[in-house]
């Protein structure tokens, strides 16, 4: 199926056309909003970093979100007096060929004039993206990226699975497809391991697991809950198994960190795990954290699967929620996209979903919004991080 | 896979099935047209052996070992914490 998508200056190319508002840090993070504001529905969104103090990492995602292939322009929303390098990130933008604007509020003359003079770049900055070029899209040009959250005894059983097919599926249309959450990988070492490209491949991902589970015992965290065995589950390796099992079949190309892209079509695996000694607590505290990083390593859409019931979208890329729990689907589909519940409830096969999960990529690819999009959510999230970047044998040729 | 009204089994290899619904004390459990009678309420998202289990052996869940039984496990029998352990870090319930 061809689809028409935005064609960027750098080549790159996007299957949305948002006007990012970002704040550099909290202090701004209510003026950027208030600028956004009335032109919510002008694909105009917020995104920010609320720390003062500088990080390598926070400032990586920022660029690679402000020159995301979905995203047409941005306003950078400064207080002053804050560390981030906003000359750095302007000129980032600039030369990817996005119009870019800063407004310093301490300059600006306080809120209301900042709110006031950002309002006016934006409504010029609507009129000039409706000329952004159109181009022929494909699933061969999509990264996909997927999470789960708010998981239940059925996440493992139904949408986790499905969506692993859906992965499977759309490595064999030349897609590129990135999973991540190594920090729930114990038991599961053995075969991702079997799955790397390359031997040298295979070490960087035994590194990288290692260090997860180095990390989350530091943080006293990743270990099996009682709660866990009530659902069905008996063993931390089943558990992780529930999760994996999103990554598919697929050999695994390459291994990527927060905000690196990869390098050709194919499965990425996701090292979200700071380097070093636990610094600054854990890896992602929310669900949002994970989907930024994603979105920051180039993502068009995201997999979300949850069976409790999750509710959130994200700024810049569509989120398509995938509900694993029948009866969650029954109480919440305004929230949801794809009733994987169906293989519980309906004798639906995992094949089936999958192919459902595919449309819905498609169709969504196509411009039309998905439940979160439709319900406005915007959510973004950045925190603080240190990484190492990632060694040579992490990327195939 | 197999996908039946009482269970599913996610992947060819498995000798598990997963259950898709909630069973009583005395519910009577189908798989591959015999008749298991259920001891114990499980509910959605436990295991139930698709074949005998022998000790030692590895339980199979979509294809990956998630575990070894620690007695002989006979089909229609519930595969839980009383009869496997994980290969990895033992698991724990509210009572140890």
């Amino acid at each position: 199926m061809e689809l028409k998508g935005y064609l960027r200056k750098d080549g790159r190319k996007g299957i949305r056309n948002v006007i990012l508002v970002a704040y550099l840090v909290e202090c701004a993070h209510y003026v950027a909003s208030e600028i956004a504001r009335p032109y919510k529905d002008n694909n105009v969104q917020v995104i920010g970093f609320g720390g003062c103090y500088p990080n390598e990492y926070a400032a990586k995602i920022m660029k690679q979100l402000c020159t995301h292939p979905n995203v047409g322009g941005v306003l950078l929303v400064s207080l002053g007096c804050e560390s981030f390098n906003r000359n750095k990130l302007s000129e980032a933008i600039k030369e990817s060929g996005r119009p870019v604007e800063t407004l310093i509020i301490q300059n600006c003359g306080g809120t209301a004039k900042t709110i006031e003079k950002g309002r006016e770049w934006i409504k010029n900055t609507v009129e000039t993206l409706k000329e952004t070029k159109s181009v022929n899209i494909s699933v061969e040009d999509l990264i996909i990226g997927t999470i789960c959250g708010g998981s239940d005894a059925t996440s493992g059983i139904s949408a986790n699975p499905s969506v692993g097919l859906t992965f499977d599926k759309l490595v064999k249309h030349n897609s590129t497809v990135i999973f991540e959450e190594t920090g729930e990988m114990i038991g599961c070492f053995e075969d991702i391991i079997k799955r790397a490209e390359t031997p040298l491949l295979a070490k960087e991902i035994e590194k990288a697991l290692e260090k997860a589970a180095r990390y989350y015992t530091i943080m006293g965290y990743g270990s099996f809950a009682p709660g866990n065995a009530d659902g069905g589950l008996t063993t931390i390796e089943e558990k992780s198994l529930g999760s994996y099992a999103k990554g598919g079949s697929a050999p695994i190309s390459g291994l990527i960190k927060p905000g690196d892209l990869p390098n050709k079509s194919g499965l990425f695996l996701m090292d979200i795990v700071p380097d070093g000694e636990p610094r600054f607590g854990f890896p992602n505290i929310n669900d949002n954290v994970e989907i930024t990083e994603l979105i920051a390593s180039g993502c068009h859409i995201i997999l979300f699967t949850t069976g409790r019931g999750s509710v959130v979208g994200s700024a810049i890329s569509p989120v398509i929620k995938i509900c694993a729990n029948p009866s969650t689907y029954q109480r919440m589909s305004d929230d949801m996209d794809v009733n994987a519940g169906k293989v519980i409830s309906s004798n639906a096969s995992l094949f089936d979903i999958a192919d459902e999960i595919y449309d819905k990529i498609v169709q969504t690819a196509s411009g039309i919004p998905t439940a979160s999009e439709r319900l406005g959510h915007q959510e973004s999230v950045i925190t603080y991080k240190t990484f190492e970047p990632i060694g040579p044998n992490c990327l195939v040729g | 896979m197999e996908n039946s009204k009482q269970s599913i089994k996610l992947s060819n290899n498995d000798n598990v099935l997963v259950l898709t619904i909630d069973l009583d004390a005395g519910d009577v459990f189908t798989y591959k047209g015999m008749d298991y009678k259920t001891i114990e309420p499980i509910t959605l998202g436990h295991k139930i052996a698709a074949k005998n289990i022998k000790k030692g052996e590895k339980i199979i869940k979509f294809n990956l070992a998630i575990g070894s039984a620690i007695e002989d496990i006979k089909i229609g029998e519930h595969v839980h914490l009383h009869n496997m352990k994980s290969d990895f870090i033992a698991s724990h319930n509210r009572e140890n």
